[in-house]
């Protein structure tokens, strides 16, 4: 799996794979949680614009973050859906849960700089 | 025209994507939209991933994928010979899970049901389980003439 993190001041943006399903889900939610755990992140930001695949596994690793943050106060948003994304979003009310930003703005950790995890 | 494909592979999660992508490859011959594509693709992969985890507990077994074409229809089914259930209503309703400490989020059956036109479930104790799925490609053919789909891609 092609998953790379980035961490900056307790802000991390995790950079999707190209397709998300049961079988990367466990190594995703491994790694996530390790360094959310270790450097004590707050902010966390799941950046699609890589993904153009992604079932009911990869919604389940979303809801689970986002309750893991949540019981520490942290916020949780996702980034760059395509359309397809946003239909998998739609369906699945995960839309209701994770603030879905599009625009150009960025969250947080340079696009290009930032540590890889 | 009828065509009809059949595969068998092993019960392991790497063959999730291959399932999918084989379905989808098979599909395309209806010329489908991207979404109708991607419908298939997603509806397969949920069905494998349940064989797998739900069907055979991520021990060793096969799953059998058919895709049967047959005019503008696709007929999907996905099945397994693993552990099976008594209670196939409970396992579709939403949220439902037998594996809540695995994240699973009990979608499965919903996304097959919100991206196909109809899903048939088969399933034993003990026998193992069949889900039959079908879809119309060209429904939003006069919004795709082109051909190219979804431009965003």
């Amino acid at each position: 799996m092609d998953c790379k993190y980035q961490l900056k001041d307790g802000c991390m943006r995790i950079s999707m794979p190209r397709e998300v399903d049961h079988h990367c889900a466990e190594q995703l939610r491994r790694e996530a949680d390790l360094l959310i755990g270790a450097y004590h992140i707050r902010r966390l930001v799941f950046d699609f614009r890589r993904t153009e695949f992604m079932d009911s596994s990869g919604i389940g690793v979303l809801i689970g973050r986002c309750k893991n943050m949540g019981y520490s106060g942290g916020e949780v948003s996702a980034e760059h859906l395509n359309e397809r994304m946003q239909k998998i979003f739609v369906v699945s009310g995960l839309h209701k849960m994770i603030r879905v930003a599009g625009g150009p703005k960025q969250q947080c950790a340079d696009q290009d700089g930032g540590k890889q995890g | 025209m009828r065509n009809e494909m059949r595969i068998e592979f092993d019960a392991k999660s790497v063959n999730e994507g291959f399932a999918r992508v084989s379905a989808a490859a098979f599909v395309t011959q209806l010329d489908p939209t991207l979404d109708e594509v991607a419908d298939v693709k997603t509806a397969v992969s949920e069905a494998v991933t349940n064989a797998i985890i739900h069907g055979y507990e991520e021990r060793d077994g096969k799953v059998y994928l058919t895709c049967i074409l047959e005019g503008d229809m696709v007929y999907v089914s996905v099945e397994d010979k693993g552990v099976g259930m008594s209670d196939v209503r409970q396992a579709m309703e939403p949220f439902y899970t037998t594996k809540p400490e695995m994240e699973r989020s009990g979608m499965g059956f919903a996304f097959m049901e919100a991206f196909m036109d109809d899903i048939q479930v088969e399933s034993k104790p003990g026998m193992g389980t069949k889900v039959t799925m079908t879809k119309k490609i060209g429904q939003k053919e006069e919004e795709n003439q082109d051909g190219c789909g979804d431009s965003s891609y």
